[in-house]
């Protein structure tokens, strides 16, 4: 594997491996987030890179049979070390995923979920939270006179951007995106991409992506997964134009995945 | 598509069965109201029945029944939500433990009903009750140790458990995991999902087998039959240790055990409509609670 070395990284991975039981799903990954700049996570399906996304934020935490081992840390800290909430986690670490997930509440209950569930009760402090959020996603001139109607009416792709806005509620440090625009139209897409682009400026962003282009378009950095492995990392132009591993070529120009 | 004659034959034979079956509630309700409408009268509904139970009222087994299933349900209902709960979001999914407490609740339901009246007998009324007489009372006449409304109504809330644990658990795996993911990667804690996103996505779900898992308590006999349900009694029941009437028990009385069985008919096919028109209403509620819960998720 061959990796570049990130400038103060948000995060860090030191050999990580999940496993499902017996199963290993990926295998000794070791990789930097950087902070305030967007990493894909490219490769062709059921190569890890969705485990790998979900032990960012302990989401692998929630199946029993899942195991993670290696070293993961944020700002430093240890997210799997004793005494760490998995609660706390991801808290700072906010996930978006691939299927756009509303509760079936209103707009506003949506995305003033995580900060009620974190004890806010000022209404006057939610409703400033959740206009910030939405406008932070993209989505308050859309939706600022429809607050009160349910989430589930509005469009595939102002649903997906809701789901960012709840997540950017909590005022997360990190956001973890597992193909997020795999499931909208283009223009909508182009939306989200958009956005992703304003978000860097504050958040360290992490993308899974199945697309080439996507991932081309929107990272500075691109990390490729191949069969639980990952197979190479860097800046993403280098990754694209000059990449070092053979595999990772064959990939990019598609010939294989 | 042509229709062949293959398909003639079964969509004849299937309208066959479903004419059958609406036949048959057809005759049955007809029979009971043509028999059993006379007879409703506020007399009827509000007075105790005479001595040989050919006239009077039926209000003593109105109003045991309703005691007896609102204890049922206070009692059973939220052990079988806080299983299904357990069962749905807190069990690891393949270990042995799970899969006892499944097959006992699978099990459980496929239990006679007269298994349950005897377990009530032996259980709750003998060995509970009996036990807290010996410790409490010493020997003498039996306090707590005898048939009563309150061992009748744990036994009814042990038959409906089963039934309970598996509508609340279908109804709480209705709710898809994307939510439980999208509220859990906001930071919630796994009992703040279950609360807040989890329960209340199922609450339609959950009370509809609640309702109908106690519509079903309302009219059964067999367990009650040793455990606190009398032939006759024409007082109300006033302490958990009273006896009290039933109305299932007493379609059964007047069938089988009135001095004159002719006289008392007029009587039982009323009784059978009141209890009948008191289980259809709590299905009814079910059925509007199922379509109003839908319809929200949808929204």
């Amino acid at each position: 594997m061959t990796s570049v070395a990130i400038p103060e990284p948000k995060m860090q991975t030191e050999n990580v491996s999940v496993f499902y039981g017996d199963k290993i799903a990926i295998g000794k990954v070791t990789l930097d987030i950087a902070d305030r700049a967007v990493t894909a996570l490219i490769g062709p399906s059921g190569c890890g890179k969705s485990t790998y996304l979900r032990s960012l934020n302990r989401m692998n935490d929630t199946i029993d049979i899942a195991r993670v081992q290696g070293k993961i840390t944020l700002d430093g800290q240890d997210i799997y070390g004793k005494g760490v909430d998995a609660v706390e986690v991801r808290r700072r670490v906010g996930m978006v995923f691939q299927k756009s997930n509303p509760f079936p509440k209103s707009v506003f209950e949506n995305v003033a979920f995580g900060l009620r569930i974190a004890g806010e009760k000022k209404p006057a402090i939610l409703a400033r939270r959740v206009e910030e959020s939405l406008s932070g996603a993209g989505l308050w001139d859309e939706v600022k006179d429809r607050l009160d109607e349910s989430a589930l009416g509005l469009s595939g792709g102002q649903q997906q951007r809701l789901c960012i806005a709840r997540c950017l509620a909590v005022r997360p440090e990190v956001i973890l995106m597992d193909e997020p625009t795999s499931a909208l139209d283009p223009i909508a897409t182009a939306r989200a991409e958009e956005l992703i682009r304003e978000l860097k400026e504050n958040y360290a962003i992490v993308i899974v992506t199945h697309s080439m282009q996507q991932a081309a378009r929107i990272s500075d950095y691109t990390a490729f997964f191949y069969m639980g492995e990952l197979v190479e990392s860097g800046e993403t132009d280098q990754i694209f134009t000059r990449p070092r591993e053979s595999r990772t070529e064959e990939y990019i120009t598609g010939r294989f995945g | 598509m042509k229709n062949t004659p293959k398909d003639y034959v079964l969509a004849g034979a299937t309208g066959l069965a479903v004419l059958l079956i609406v036949g048959l509630l057809g005759v049955l309700l007809w029979e009971i109201v043509a028999g059993g409408a006379g007879v409703i009268s506020g007399t009827f509904l509000t007075q105790s029945p005479s001595a040989d139970m050919t006239s009077g009222g039926i209000f003593p087994a109105i109003y045991g029944t309703v005691v007896v299933t609102m204890l049922m349900t206070i009692a059973g209902v939220p052990v079988g939500i806080a299983t299904a709960i357990w069962l749905s979001e807190y069990a690891p999914r393949h270990s042995r433990l799970t899969t006892i407490v499944r097959i006992a609740v699978n099990n459980l339901a496929g239990v006679p009903s007269i298994v349950f009246g005897l377990f009530g007998l032996g259980f709750f009324v003998l060995f509970v009750g009996g036990s807290i007489d010996d410790v409490v009372y010493g020997p003498g006449t039996p306090v707590w140790g005898k048939p009563s409304v309150l061992w009748a109504s744990l036994t009814l809330a042990v038959l409906t458990l089963p039934v309970v644990i598996v509508t609340t658990e279908e109804a709480l795996r209705t709710v898809p995991q994307d939510l439980r993911d999208a509220s859990l990667a906001l930071g919630a804690t796994r009992f703040q999902t279950v609360f807040k996103v989890v329960v209340p996505n199922a609450l339609g779900g959950i009370l509809t087998g609640v309702i109908l898992a106690v519509s079903r308590g309302a009219g059964e006999v067999a367990p009650i039959l040793f455990c606190g349900a009398a032939n006759f009694l024409p007082y109300l029941p006033t302490d958990l240790r009273d006896m009290f009437m039933h109305l299932g028990y007493h379609i059964f009385a007047l069938a089988t055990q009135s001095p004159n069985v002719d006289a008392a008919r007029p009587m039982l096919f009323g009784t059978v409509l009141v209890l009948l028109v008191l289980t259809f209403s709590l299905n009814l509620v079910a059925v509007v609670v199922r379509s109003r819960a839908r319809a929200r998720l949808r929204a």
